[in-house]
């Protein structure tokens, strides 16, 4: 069977609940005995066993050598569940892409949970399955981790870490500093999705479309720039908590260079765009999980692109503006109707507007 | 999704836009009266498209800033000290009291929850009959019809524990301060598009007779807004006042009649403070004597004294147009969207806050 069959059937292969003598997790889960050994042995070993997990030993050791990114993350995302996927998925594509935006390919994860008394296990084992399946479709691995459990009342559920570490990709360059003006900035697919999936499935909120959330891994596709670009591939980040206007301003803070935006050419679903605009909520700002910002230089953007297109991940690409000399750190977005304005950081959380 | 598009071509904007600049012979200070109509001009980037002529006055229709500094104080007592779930719009609880907002409230342990429709907060009502339950009934007459509604069908559901904390303002009363105010000098109006649809027309009438000003019931997308004010100025040029209405589209002269009862079901029109403003008469709503057992105000009692205002915030004077945020001398200094001294600074449709974004934009 070759690795991609292997994969496949892994994928299709659909593993119930074990039949557990608990259906919630307890405070002894977290203690070390023999409880938490149930919940391991059951759980997080019965799905993702691998060489470094057999070993059940304090930590993976783990043959490395040259340059490596190393990033971590904590997921806290509620609803556990939404559309598109779960906190799971997030937890393993995020730190995925994080490594990913420092030009390395994802190699190694750590994966550390803090479980509230009585989270049921049917939803955790759900989570489970989620983690083995993003992480198999992004070809890494958990080698180590670790469990505690908080009382109820203390947790939201279940928050999840992960680490992670990974080769350097050998023609990545990956540095803010490198950023000039002339420099394209590009959007690897449409935005906002994420964010209003969530928010879709928060009380009082029901669309009539669904809107699924964007999480995926995006190391291909960056592989896929390095691969042919190399040093041309100035920065990349992903545009989380706080959307691509957060992430731009930062860049723009940083370098002191500005950054305009042409509003026409931001990719964007048009479910998603609507769901935006009935809640007064600007999709610059709204959290994205599957997709990256590349700024290139002036004379690859139009190759960027075209990689970027071919790839199912990011097939959806723009180039949506530029690094400019003027306006230093600040992002101007050109509207649809050819007026500018100021595209600024958030004080705080986006709310939705009252009328 | 077609109206989206279709008001916002780019076309039909430069069309107006290029017959604005071809007929305007003088300067003229044209109101929008809507906080939406604000952060439309601002967020389309239209201020600096039109003539050097046109100056637009950012009005008082911002129900997140004229809200009372004493009511939000009111707001953070019943949830920090009475234990209350408090529910508001999202806007509200960024705006700072004179203590603390709502949001700083709950990051003190307080129960505030952010929701989209008073009727969420019926549920909470019933989800929790142990507990009180308050809805921070903000907004001009757009939104008193959910607020009324609500109200209505907790009495008929019976519910003991759910009341609502009443910050209701009317436009057309705002109007008349402001053009009684001899230091605001507005030569027109883009009356609320969304007011208007519920409550028609008639009120509109008496004003432009009154202060011969030419009144135009506007809308908020991109073409809404230039068609609003390539009607104002065709008027202003031609020495004529008339009430128009732009946005007929969703405005009928008559409204929304079955709206329009609910809220008289629910509310009568009552004195209101605005906060920057003062007391304007006639300007607000408050619950009928048949429903104040839904009035917070009665249900729980509130003595905290009443605080003033941070001594640098000019929000008045923003909000009636006489002066212009930037001539704030605490203006992007002490007073910022993340440490405000007053709620224009605060809302994403009060005018400091439009200016604070749009202010660094010195583009021709």
């Amino acid at each position: 069977m070759s690795a991609f069959e292997e994969k496949q059937s892994l994928l299709n292969w659909y593993c119930p609940l074990p039949q557990l003598d608990f259906d919630r997790i307890l405070l002894g889960h977290g203690s070390g005995g023999l409880l938490t050994n149930k919940l391991l042995e059951a759980g997080v070993f019965e799905l993702l066993n691998n060489e470094w997990l057999a070993q059940k030993h304090d930590g993976a050791i783990l043959d490395l050598e040259g340059r490596m990114a190393f990033s971590t993350d904590s997921f806290v995302v509620s609803p556990l569940f939404f559309p598109g996927g779960n906190i799971g998925e997030l937890a393993v594509n995020g730190t995925v892409n994080d490594l990913a935006m420092c030009g390395a390919l994802p190699r190694y994860l750590s994966l550390g949970f803090i479980l509230e008394e009585g989270f049921p296990m049917r939803d955790f084992w759900e989570i489970l399955l989620s983690i083995r399946k993003s992480c198999a479709l992004a070809g890494v691995n958990v080698v180590t981790g670790d469990t505690k459990v908080v009382e109820r009342g203390k947790g939201d559920g279940i928050f999840i870490n992960t680490t992670g570490i990974g080769p350097l990709h050998p023609q990545a360059s990956i540095q803010s500093a490198r950023v000039v003006p002339g420099d394209r900035v590009i959007v690897s697919g449409p935005v906002a999705a994420h964010g209003m999936a969530i928010l879709s499935v928060r009380e009082g909120l029901q669309f009539e479309s669904t809107i699924t959330s964007d999480t995926r891994a995006l190391h291909r596709p960056v592989k896929a720039l390095l691969d042919v670009l190399g040093q041309e591939v100035h920065l990349l980040r992903d545009p989380t908590r706080g959307g691509v206007a957060t992430t731009l301003n930062e860049i723009a803070r940083d370098r002191r260079l500005g950054v305009a935006l042409e509003q026409s050419s931001l990719p964007i679903d048009e479910v998603v765009e609507s769901a935006c605009e009935i809640l007064g909520l600007d999709p610059l700002y709204v959290a994205n999980e599957g997709i990256f910002i590349a700024i290139v230089s002036e004379s690859t953007a139009a190759d960027a692109l075209a990689i970027l297109k071919t790839l199912p991940e990011t097939s959806g690409a723009a180039v949506i503006g530029e690094i400019v000399a003027d306006h230093p750190g600040q992002v101007l977005l050109k509207s649809r109707i050819g007026g500018k304005r100021v595209v600024g950081m958030l004080p705080g959380e986006q709310l939705p507007r009252i009328c | 999704m077609k109206y989206l598009s279709e008001y916002r071509d780019p076309q039909l904007v430069g069309q107006y836009l290029d017959e604005i600049h071809e007929i305007v012979t003088r300067p003229w200070s044209i109101m929008e009266v809507c906080g939406g109509q604000t952060h439309g001009l601002v967020k389309n980037g239209i201020l600096n498209l039109l003539p050097p002529q046109i100056n637009m006055i950012h009005g008082p229709g911002c129900p997140v800033c004229v809200t009372p500094l004493h009511l939000i104080d009111k707001a953070v007592h019943l949830a920090l000290d009475k234990g209350v779930i408090l529910c508001s719009y999202g806007d509200m609880v960024r705006v700072p009291g004179s203590k603390m907002s709502l949001l700083e409230a709950k990051a003190n342990g307080a129960d505030i929850r952010i929701l989209y429709s008073p009727l969420e907060s019926l549920k909470l009502a019933q989800e929790y009959p142990g507990r009180e339950v308050v809805f921070f009934a903000v907004g001009f007459e757009t939104t008193a019809p959910a607020n009324a509604l609500a109200v209505i069908q907790a009495s008929l559901l019976g519910l003991k524990n759910f009341s609502i904390l009443t910050s209701h303002v009317l436009v057309p009363p705002a109007m008349e301060a402001v053009l009684n105010d001899e230091t605001a000098k507005i030569d027109g109006f883009l009356a609320a598009g969304h007011v208007c649809a519920i409550m028609g027309l008639s009120e509109y009438g008496p004003l432009v007779e009154k202060y011969q000003v030419p009144i135009v019931v506007t809308g908020f997308e991109p073409v809404d807004l230039l068609q609003g004010i390539l009607m104002t100025v065709r008027q202003l040029e031609q020495g004529v006042a008339a009430l128009e209405n732009q946005y007929s589209r969703v405005v009928k002269a008559e409204g929304n009649p079955q709206a329009v009862e609910v809220i008289h079901k629910v509310f009568e029109v009552s004195d209101r403070e605005w906060r920057g403003i003062g007391n304007i008469p006639g300007s607000g709503y408050e619950l009928r004597p048949e429903f104040r057992g839904y009035d917070a105000m009665v249900k729980f009692e509130v003595d905290i004294p009443k605080a003033p205002e941070h001594p640098d915030c000019i929000a008045g004077l923003v909000l009636k147009g006489i002066k212009k945020p930037q001539q704030c001398p605490q203006f992007g200094k002490g007073c910022t969207p993340s440490s405000p001294f007053g709620a224009p600074m605060v809302s994403s449709e009060g005018a400091c806050a439009a200016y604070y974004h749009f202010q660094a934009v010195e583009i021709g």
